[in-house]
């Protein structure tokens, strides 16, 4: 067992959850791959919102992998940070948007 | 960034023997990953034969203007290896009778080779397709002697093909060393004004792009679209076709990639990658390389592995088509780095 909660090796090791549940991981992986292929949308302004969604959620498996995929398309370090902002001003957007529902709250309670 | 190569730096990984023994070792020896020969037994393209010749590529010395973090020959301003004008007439006897509709000369900067333009000048008379020069770029301005190269190249029709990291200035000097950025475009532009890389003209001239890091190329289409754009909004420069060219794991790549510790991910991904239609059009079943002494190889990364061609025909001196098409080709683990996602060769993807 790991010492700690992640390592980076196990990324490698993504495509072994289908050993256990082998037509829920085929699916999902159909799936995943699928949705990262050249669309409405081109593989490089996906692999940046994967970049951006990697970061929000915290995923450290995700950000190698999705940096990794940036450089491999040509995208530049600026494009990567900025991915990143638009992740972050939405999750601090989130949280600040929130305020309204205290200041109604506050609102209701007030005299 | 490293001043000086593997060589003159007494690095172990300088011997090929080192380097081979890495590559069977570790993840290789312990059954994490296939060898290349276990890979290619599973789609029954083992062992892996040469199909028509089609490219002889000459490598006339690894001396170079420039050192490279990447670099596969180890070259640089130390290395001394450099061909011989005897070696060169051996090989003008080749190249009048070759199959091969590409002569492919590279280096090392083989401009660098104090005989290069008597050579070019010689080979050209015997009338080959494709003339292909691989430029470094910063030599056309590295000294005086070398400004009018553009000029060389289009009296005798030369393919220029040079290598273009990035179209930004950061990834470019981090990978073959500060200003290289600056004096590629300039070197590019004056490949323009003479007529090279600019739409609808004979004089071809192509980029080679190899990631500066332990990651594999993106699609060759969309890098060279952007390389395009980018190239063309911000300094006015034209060029053919950008061939993406794969990092393969040997000399000074070998060496980053141990000591940035990313040798086992990088392999890893290679493997993952493996492409069999890739296989198929790997460019050691269609190309002949010659070293700067004469013997010959699979290809240029067999050359810098000192593999030397598995035939009774070893030296050009000796060279014999039919007898060379008769062989089993030398295969290792760098060989995944060709058969990687679209595959690599020097003329860029091959699936």
């Amino acid at each position: 067992m790991s010492k700690t909660y992640y390592d980076a090796a196990d990324l490698r090791k993504f495509g072994k959850i289908t050993e256990w549940s082998e037509e829920l991981g085929a699916k999902f992986f159909d799936y995943y791959g699928k949705v990262f292929e050249e669309g409405a949308l081109t593989a490089r302004e996906k692999s940046l919102i994967a970049l951006a969604v990697a970061h929000t959620e915290q995923c450290p498996y995700c950000i190698d992998a999705y940096t990794k995929d940036s450089l491999q398309r040509g995208i530049t370090k600026p494009e990567m940070m900025e991915a990143i902002h638009v992740g972050a001003a939405i999750k601090s957007g989130a949280t600040l948007v929130h305020g309204v529902q205290m200041m109604n709250k506050v609102n209701k309670l007030e005299m | 960034m490293a001043t000086k190569s593997l060589k003159a730096r007494n690095n172990d990984i300088a011997k090929t023997s080192k380097q081979l023994e890495i590559l069977s070792n570790g993840i290789f020896s312990d059954g994490e990953l296939p060898t290349f020969a276990n890979k290619i037994k599973e789609t029954n393209q083992f062992p892996l034969r040469p199909k028509k010749l089609e490219i002889l590529q000459i490598n006339l010395g690894y001396i170079c203007n420039q050192v490279c973090e990447h670099c596969h020959v180890d070259a640089g301003p130390d290395r001394k290896e450099i061909m011989s004008v005897k070696t060169m007439k051996q090989c003008l006897e080749v190249i009048k009778k070759t199959e091969a509709h590409t002569l492919d000369l590279t280096g090392g900067a083989p401009e660098m080779n104090p005989n290069f333009r008597w050579f070019v000048e010689e080979a050209s008379k015997a009338g080959i397709k494709d003339f292909i020069v691989r430029s470094n770029l910063t030599i056309i301005r590295a000294n005086k002697k070398y400004y009018d190269l553009p000029k060389f190249f289009k009296k005798y029709n030369i393919h220029v093909v040079s290598s273009m990291p990035h179209w930004t200035r950061g990834k470019t000097d981090k990978q073959r060393g500060n200003g290289v950025f600056d004096t590629s475009i300039k070197a590019l532009q004056e490949l323009n004004n003479v007529g090279y890389g600019v739409p609808g003209s004979s004089l071809q001239l192509d980029l080679v792009y190899n990631p500066s890091g332990a990651f594999l190329p993106g699609d060759q289409k969309g890098l060279e679209n952007d390389f395009k754009k980018a190239l063309k909004e911000d300094f006015n420069i034209d060029f053919h076709h950008l061939f993406a060219i794969t990092n393969l794991p040997i000399s000074r790549f070998l060496e980053y990639l141990i000591a940035s510790e990313n040798y086992e991910d990088y392999m890893v991904a290679l493997v993952d990658a493996y492409n069999p239609s890739a296989v198929e059009n790997v460019m050691c079943t269609n190309t002949i390389s010659v070293s700067w002494d004469g013997y010959l190889y699979d290809c240029d990364f067999n050359q810098m592995l000192n593999l030397k061609v598995a035939s009774n025909v070893k030296h050009i001196a000796d060279y014999n088509e039919a007898i060379l098409e008769d062989r089993t080709i030398i295969i290792n683990q760098h060989c995944y780095g060709c058969t990687a996602g679209a595959g690599s060769s020097c003329q860029g993807t091959v699936a």
